[in-house]
């Protein structure tokens, strides 16, 4: 398990707060936050290579946070991969086995067995200036992985890459923390990386822990109206509630569940909006009429804002619903979205 | 083609004027001695002599402030501390203050009224027209040139490479040891190529605290004052001619391989 305990950090112009963390030994977990959450930040003081103010950091039940970094046992590999100019890619690789005593036969079986599994085979002699972004980094996880770490921490290791190899990284990823069984711990802005990486994640924003679960969890309930906006629920409703029913401006939508503050949020995802002709009644208990207001085109789908009052819906449908719909701005529709596919907090 | 603006010719005509400015007096002196008084020249003993301590008190300078310099431009390129610009403006004052100056101010503290001269002479050091004094002035007006040459070095090297270096176990030693240093090298080479020349054109400071032993400035100088134009200019050749060869074969050697790629 790998924790930290009210851990504050005092940066000059920014703060880390109270941050509690608990993390499975060999798990993939995610910190996800946008730009500027302090997420890098937290990976640092991690791995001790800022100042920590107060709090713990256990590590294997023993607390690290008074320890410095090269004794910890975490790797890290940076956005800018950082491998060391001046070595050659397989110098880079071994750099760290000039400071641990690992048995000579294990290095060269680990460092072949990386070499192999990141394809490093044919660069060797290069130096870190001749290679692209998606080499660079194969380099910097097999740099990072060579002495055996504790925590493989990640930061934002899709993002300067071309988008159209992420998949193939994110599996990439996955491949290489089940077979390191290293406890891999990454940063990221992307939600997407969440879901199809981690088993656990975090949402940070301004130095803050604001929703720390299963990604299910996180995704399916998120518990403030940043991680709702946070994870795509992009209808977002101030409310009061009654009884099982939430009001926002003049519109009455019925919950299915009665919540317990009085104040608070509802959250709808964009893609359980859905638009028709005519009214729904069915299973569908909450149908609104309203006013298409703006058509955005997404490239694989549309996204639809309905004007109902004061409040704006927005809906994503695919282009064929668009045209069946013959939905332009300013035509009348109606919205309904089913109570369950309500989040409320 | 288009016409150029009036703008550019300025531009261009001033380059010029500078160009003329800068290489019309070198070239004069450099070309006016003969090649038979060259030869004579350098045949005389003092001359050698004073051009050769010219050149190792200047070398001995640039290491002092290698040894003492490099820690604390490391210093100032990795940390942000509080009164860090005074800091950086004290390093920068040897630059502004008039050469004659710095000679005095040194002397006022090496004299014996002085407790850091009284200390030095009780250690059998002399300052005054000792060559131990002509190396204190020329570090004293050398050093910030190294300083300011490192620091910007330093600044260049991403300080994530000492942090990933840090992670992978390597100590706060070992880390500068195999990164910074290989990577901040050739700016400590630029900075002991600024401050050794910096150090090797001093004459106001020096005069004052050293005239004797003679380094080669003093002297082109009172050959200048005892026997005219004609008979300092060998000298002054001599002087520049040596100094280009030595900081040209410094960066040869030092000229960055073809790595393979």
């Amino acid at each position: 398990m790998i924790k930290t305990e009210n851990l504050n950090v005092s940066l000059p112009g920014f703060h880390l707060h109270n941050i509690n963390l608990a993390i499975e030994e060999g798990g993939f977990f995610v910190l996800m936050g946008p730009t500027g959450a302090g997420k890098t930040v937290l990976l640092e003081a991690v791995a001790g290579l800022i100042p920590v103010k107060n709090g713990r950091i256990i590590i294997e039940g023993k607390d690290v946070a008074g320890l410095p970094s090269e004794k910890r046992g975490i790797s890290i590999v940076y956005q800018d991969y950082a491998l060391f100019p001046h070595l050659t890619v397989i110098d880079n690789i071994k750099y760290g086995l000039h400071f641990q005593k690992i048995d000579k036969k294990e290095a060269d079986q680990r460092l072949n067995s990386l070499i192999h599994q990141l394809d490093l085979a044919t660069l060797e002699k290069r130096f870190p200036a001749n290679l692209s972004g998606g080499e660079l980094q194969r380099v910097a996880l097999a740099r990072a992985l060579m002495v055996n770490p504790r925590i493989l921490l990640l930061d934002e290791p899709l993002s300067a890459l071309d988008p159209r190899f992420r998949e193939e990284i994110r599996s990439g990823l996955k491949k290489l923390h089940q077979s390191s069984k290293v406890t891999f711990f990454m940063v990221t802005h992307d939600f997407a990386d969440a879901l199809s990486l981690a088993e656990k994640a975090a949402v940070m924003n301004h130095g803050r822990i604001e929703q720390i679960g299963s990604v299910e969890d996180i995704f399916q309930r998120p518990c403030s109206k940043f991680v709702a906006d946070f994870v795509g629920m992009k209808n977002l409703f101030s409310a009061r509630f009654s009884g099982s029913k939430a009001t926002i401006d003049n519109l009455e939508i019925e919950l299915g569940r009665n919540p317990v503050n009085s104040h608070g949020y509802i959250a709808i995802r964009p893609e359980d909006i859905v638009l028709s002709k005519e009214s729904f009644t069915s299973s569908m208990r909450n149908a609104f009429k309203g006013t298409v207001s703006v058509v955005f085109d997404r490239g694989f789908y549309y996204e639809v804002h309905v004007r109902v009052g004061e409040a704006i819906f927005k809906s994503l449908i695919t282009k064929r619903s668009l045209f069946e719909l013959k939905i332009q701005e300013g035509i009348e529709i109606y919205v309904s979205f089913k109570s369950t596919a309500i989040h409320n907090f | 083609m288009t016409k150029k603006e009036p703008f550019f010719w300025i531009t261009i005509s001033c380059g010029f004027v500078i160009m003329a400015f800068i290489l019309l007096p070198l070239v004069e002196m450099m070309t006016a001695p003969s090649f038979a008084m060259l030869k004579e020249t350098i045949k005389d003993k003092d001359v050698v002599r004073s051009i050769w301590l010219s050149i190792y008190t200047a070398g001995l300078a640039a290491l002092i402030s290698f040894v003492f310099g490099t820690p604390l431009a490391y210093l100032l390129a990795r940390t942000n501390f509080r009164g860090k610009r005074l800091v950086e403006s004290i390093i920068d004052l040897p630059i502004v203050i008039p050469h004659p100056v710095v000679g005095i101010a040194i002397l006022s503290v090496a004299g014996r009224n002085h407790w850091v001269g009284q200390v030095a002479s009780e250690l059998g050091i002399r300052i005054m027209g000792s060559v131990t004094g002509i190396v204190v002035v020329l570090t004293f007006v050398g050093m910030p040139f190294y300083i300011n040459a490192v620091k910007e070095g330093f600044e260049t090297i991403s300080p994530r490479l000492e942090k990933v270096s840090r992670s992978l176990g390597a100590s706060m030693f070992s880390t500068f040891l195999r990164i910074t240093f290989p990577l901040a090298w050739r700016s400590m080479l630029t900075g002991i190529i600024m401050c050794s020349a910096r150090a090797i054109s001093e004459f106001g400071a020096v005069v004052i605290v050293a005239y004797h032993p003679m380094i080669a400035p003093v002297m082109i100088y009172e050959r200048f004052e005892a026997y005219g134009l004609k008979y300092s200019q060998p000298v002054a050749v001599w002087l520049v001619f040596i100094c280009l060869l030595l900081f040209l074969i410094l960066r040869v050697l030092t000229s960055p391989q073809k790595k393979e790629t």
